[in-house]
């Protein structure tokens, strides 16, 4: 699996960690449900919105699409946007 | 049919003409007393034991495949009781009790084979570790000898005891560890199960369920509705997307989990051998291939395959234990989809709906836990109450803090 990254270009599945699911971008209001944010994931079989950690790249988190089934993956975004 | 040796000989002298399938094609009925659903190791466990021990006389088990098309056909076929965890520790112990005399209660061959387990460690304090864990182990009623350097050479002189990364110092040796003929265990459960009355059917797959005042009175599946107001769930790797159909969502990610085997080989390694430092480990099965696996992809998949990347670490730390191994060819690999919790301990619990039951959350663990966990996902659907052994297996045990980390990572998904 090669990941292509928005500032390094394609890069081997070996540089990045996989930090979880896309769902933990938005954090709970302060009383909001923390349990849930935490634990609970949608888990589908099928596209899965997640985010990855150029880890030994350029260190930048990207968030991705991919397809759980399949592994094909659309492009990498910066996980907080484009500066 | 009651298997035997004088059967066999029976059956021998005239062609096997007296042999019958080992379950009946069911259809499925308008309305059962439970239903599981999934017709794996678990799910065919906890339909047998719904059946024998509880006494339920209407049970379905619904599956999306065929018998013995998940996990319990995708796994490296350990068997062990080597937790350390209150919850774990009485659940696992006395899940080993059961594989021990399963064959003959099922009156199938599983071929149980106690050979032994080894976990190697690699430094004082890992021994220290390790010595702990076996005191547990002991004071908990199952097996466990400390093995020094030169006990444990002579046992498995093969391995590379000086190598670099990890010399090895010792194991802790679990005699009473073994193997067990994986799909055999689904085919006697399933024999079991149908013998005392139980509809096993098969490419039925469960599309809804029907909640009517946060009451389950029923499943929609791919050959009709069906009425029942016990429903459990025993999907493992798709238990997410199973639990999605009720509206739930679960502390459960499906992560990959690959395993390889070779070609077979002359007997030599006449163990289970854990390498846990290089994330390895192996066992030669009876027809002499080498089964191994490592760790986890660490991204979640239902693709029923991994990456290269996994594949090459595990052959790595494959070399590295035992370089003899290099000259074996591997024959094949396969991954299996695993229904990861947070603290990497199972669900045997309740739903917020009512009626509907769920156990799931095996991480790489599944396997050796059948029979108990047929035998507790049992009590929980027929008395509405956990079974003792599986009181701490909570689905609300993020929330409350009451973990079982018997990894000592913390509950966070992407550790385990």
């Amino acid at each position: 699996m090669r990941l292509i990254c928005p500032l390094c270009g394609a890069r081997d599945r070996r540089e990045f960690t996989w930090v979880g699911a896309a769902e933990l971008l938005p954090r709970p209001a302060p009383g909001g449900d923390l349990v849930a944010w935490l634990h609970l994931r949608e888990n589908p079989a099928g596209p899965l919105d997640e985010l990855w950690l150029h880890s030994a790249g350029c260190g930048a988190l990207l968030r991705a699409r991919r397809d759980t089934r399949s592994h094909a993956t659309a492009g990498l975004v910066l996980a907080g946007g484009a500066r | 049919m009651h298997f035997s040796g004088f059967r066999v000989l029976a059956e021998g002298l005239r062609g096997g003409s007296g042999w019958r399938p080992f379950w009946r094609k069911a259809a499925p009925a308008a309305e059962y007393d439970a239903i599981v659903i999934g017709g794996g190791g678990h799910g065919l466990a906890t339909a047998y034991y719904l059946a024998r021990e509880h006494r339920l006389a209407r049970i379905a088990v619904l599956e999306k495949g065929w018998v013995g098309s998940g996990n319990i056909g995708r796994n490296t076929t350990i068997v062990r009781a080597t937790y350390m965890i209150p919850g774990n520790q009485e659940f696992y112990s006395a899940s080993l009790k059961m594989w021990e005399t399963l064959a003959q209660e099922l009156n199938f061959n599983l071929m149980y084979s106690p050979r032994g387990l080894l976990m190697l460690f690699h430094s004082d304090g890992q021994r220290d570790a390790f010595a702990r864990r076996g005191n547990a182990m002991l004071v908990q009623g199952d097996d466990a000898q400390l093995l020094d350097r030169e006990g444990l050479r002579a046992l498995v002189p093969y391995l590379d005891f000086e190598q670099t990364r990890f010399p090895l110092h010792g194991a802790l040796l679990h005699p009473r560890g073994g193997t067990v003929r994986h799909d055999a265990v689904a085919w006697a459960y399933a024999r079991a199960a149908d013998a005392r009355g139980v509809d096993i059917i098969e490419n039925c797959e469960v599309t809804g369920f029907d909640i009517t005042g946060g009451k389950v009175t029923g499943v929609q599946t791919s050959r009709g509705a069906i009425r029942a107001g016990r429903v459990g769930m025993v999907a493992a790797g798709r238990s997410g997307e199973l639990a999605a159909r009720a509206g739930l969502r679960l502390p459960i990610e499906s992560h990959i989990l690959q395993a390889f085997v070779t070609e077979g080989l002359k007997p030599f390694i006449h163990h289970v051998i854990s390498y846990g430092m290089g994330h390895f480990y192996i066992s030669q099965s009876d027809k002499g291939g080498l089964v191994f696996g490592g760790d986890i992809d660490f991204y979640p998949s239902y693709a029923q395959r991994g990456n290269l990347p996994m594949a090459e670490h595990v052959m790595e730390a494959a070399m590295t234990l035992m370089p003899a191994i290099g000259r074996a060819r591997v024959l094949r690999s396969w991954g299996g989809i695993m229904d990861m919790t947070p603290d990497g301990s199972p669900i045997i619990d309740r739903t917020p709906v009512e009626g509907l039951y769920l156990d799931a959350g095996w991480n790489y663990g599944g396997f050796k836990a059948t029979p108990a966990s047929g035998l507790c996902m049992a009590h929980l659907m027929a008395t509405d109450a956990p079974h003792p052994l599986a009181r701490r297996y909570r689905l609300d045990r993020f929330a409350t803090g009451a973990l079982i980390d018997e990894e000592g990572t913390g509950a966070t998904h992407h550790l385990h």
